[in-house]
């Protein structure tokens, strides 16, 4: 596999995007959170989106899984289609979030076993075979490299893991049911640096079967991981450029570049 | 489906598991069912408060449109409904009523903060298990127990430690109720210190905090709205009573003029004079209006209660 930083997997660009976003606009209550964000997310491309707190990064994912329905004041305004299809005319939505992963930014081990955690999902949607679950539970833990480390004690409690370690089992439950798309909030800021380039290497495998959007705070992780990166400001998208041309002189907006040196932010 | 809607149209290229994004399954049509079942349990409590006061409103109905004097039923000092002519004045039944109540919750919220805070925040392990068991036991008691305590065991030890010739009076109601009301008041009081993440009291007793200034600082705060809610369910339990306080109080139709004095309660004269009235007649309803009462006090208090909890919340 081709993984100098240099050249992030490349993706065909022609391809038709799995996520179009159009004059995407989030309120809560009276208060703007985003404004007017236009992007497209490619199949197999880790789309990253940086930017200070406050940027609106959060609402943005909320909005693609349609978390909106959780937050009674959350209004979202403008079109997002994901695979072709408009999220607002979709008649299941919990068919929906079952194709699209989340990963919070705190890690949330259900007060289960390990291996509840990873087969809820599943389980939910009508998995009754041991040897299946099983097979979930083993694929799903190995590809978020936790496998080799709970194999043994897959009865435990979940919530009972190192902050790391639940990290991981979330990043697993989450890839339980073959998502099309992985959604992750800054999910390293509960997780130290050893587990944070572990769970980065498995992200750069991921991207070959699946989609994955990278929110994070830290400019070098999407520098290290995003075929393009997305700058957002203020309930803003400043800029999307490719993440190499962002990082080598190429940004055309001076917040951006501002932001990219650690001048604010 | 043959309906007019049609699906939207598909897109081109759209992937096969995209078609399964309309498709309602099992999971989604029993969210449906499950969301009309618990609709209708939240909206029954309401149906059933609404048709509650309509029944009693209605059994007193004759009476308060063509025989009521509200002033003589509030202030009224002479509750004497089988004499003639009746006097159905229900200030001796009200002031008997907050007397009791008051001495109960004098009793009542000391203890039962005492021991929330103990069990919640001081008491580990088994100690901790025996007395939250020992509460929610103390909490089963029948109430015709504790009026049989009050007539038996209280009376005279008030008589023998007060020096007084009536052991059945409002002290002796109010010690049995407080003690009736603290057990419940205390599991909610514990549930409310319990809601507190433990996260904010690591993070005052990082601080140098003892054990006390982070119960009465920290914990007892954010925890407020829940010990309001365990006050107020006392006294709606204090208030509500009946057979408890009807063995203890002494049932005395007449306004106490101190905790030694015998007294009544609305809920013990309802319950003691229901039967001998005549269905229909006066006396049987004027004793409805008394429930009417009875019931808008309970909802005044709740409503204070309602309010200022929410008071207290949009504050902080």
């Amino acid at each position: 596999m081709v993984s100098s930083p240099a050249a992030p997997f490349a993706q065909d660009a022609a391809a038709p995007a799995l996520l179009t976003v159009r004059g995407l606009s989030i309120r809560y209550g009276a208060k703007v959170a985003l404004q007017g964000v236009d992007l497209d997310v490619r199949p197999n491309e880790i789309f990253g989106i940086i930017g200070p707190a406050n940027a609106g990064k959060t609402s943005f994912l909320r909005a693609l899984n349609r978390m909106d329905e959780f937050v009674p004041d959350m209004r979202v305004d403008g079109a997002v289609t994901f695979a072709g299809r408009d999220l607002r005319t979709i008649r299941n939505l919990y068919a929906l979030r079952s194709h699209i992963g989340v990963v919070f930014p705190l890690p949330v081990g259900l007060p289960l076993s390990i291996y509840d955690n990873v087969a809820l999902a599943p389980r939910l949607r009508g998995v009754k075979a041991k040897s299946e679950l099983d097979g979930i539970v083993e694929r799903s833990l190995r590809r978020a490299a936790l496998w080799d480390e709970v194999k043994d004690r897959l009865k435990n409690l979940g919530s009972l893991l190192s902050g790391g370690q639940q990290q991981r089992l979330t990043i697993a439950r989450a890839l339980s049911q073959e998502p099309e798309l992985l959604l992750l909030d800054e999910f390293s800021i509960a997780v130290d640096p050893v587990t944070t380039m572990r769970i980065e290497e498995v992200l750069k495998e991921l991207r070959q079967e699946l989609t994955i959007v990278l929110v994070t705070n830290l400019v070098q992780q999407a520098r290290r991981l995003a075929a393009r990166t997305a700058f957002f400001l203020g309930g803003r998208c400043v800029e999307i450029a490719a993440t190499e041309d962002l990082f080598n002189g190429g940004a055309k907006d001076q917040r951006t570049i501002d932001y990219l040196e650690g001048r604010f932010g | 489906m043959t309906t007019a809607q049609q699906p939207p149209t598909p897109h081109r290229g759209q992937p096969a598991w995209a078609a399964a994004l309309d498709t309602r399954d099992r999971a989604w049509w029993n969210d449906l069912a499950m969301r009309g079942v618990v609709l209708a349990g939240g909206m029954s409590a309401v149906l059933f408060i609404v048709a509650i006061f309509g029944f009693i409103a209605s059994q007193g109905f004759e009476f308060i449109v063509n025989r009521l004097d509200l002033g003589e039923l509030l202030l009224g000092v002479r509750w004497e409904p089988t004499v003639e002519p009746p006097q159905y004045g229900a200030l001796p039944l009200i002031a008997g009523t907050g007397w009791i109540t008051a001495v109960a919750m004098a009793i009542a919220v000391p203890l039962a903060f005492g021991a929330a805070i103990y069990v919640g925040e001081f008491a580990r392990g088994k100690q901790r298990e025996w007395l939250k068991i020992g509460i929610e036991l103390l909490a089963a008691i029948p109430s015709v127990v504790w009026g049989v305590i009050g007539l038996h065991v209280m009376k005279p030890i008030i008589q023998e430690l007060f020096g007084v010739q009536v052991g059945l009076n409002v002290l002796n109601a109010g010690i049995i109720l407080g003690l009736m009301a603290a057990p419940i008041m205390a599991t909610i009081a514990e549930d409310a210190l319990k809601a507190v993440p433990d996260s904010y009291r690591e993070a005052a007793e990082a601080l140098g905090a003892t054990k006390w200034q982070v119960v009465w600082k920290v914990v007892l705060p954010h925890a407020r709205p829940g010990l309001s809610a365990a006050v107020l369910l006392g006294i709606g339990r204090a208030f509500g009573e009946t057979i408890a306080v009807l063995m203890a109080s002494g049932h005395r139709l007449m306004i106490p003029e101190s905790i030694f004095d015998s007294a009544a309660t609305l809920t013990a004269t309802i319950a003691a004079e229901l039967g001998e009235a005549a269905v229909g007649g006066d006396h049987y309803q004027v004793l409805f209006v008394l429930g009417m009462l009875l019931f808008l006090i309970t909802f005044a208090i709740n409503l204070t209660a309602d309010w200022i909890v929410r008071g207290r919340r949009s504050k902080a």
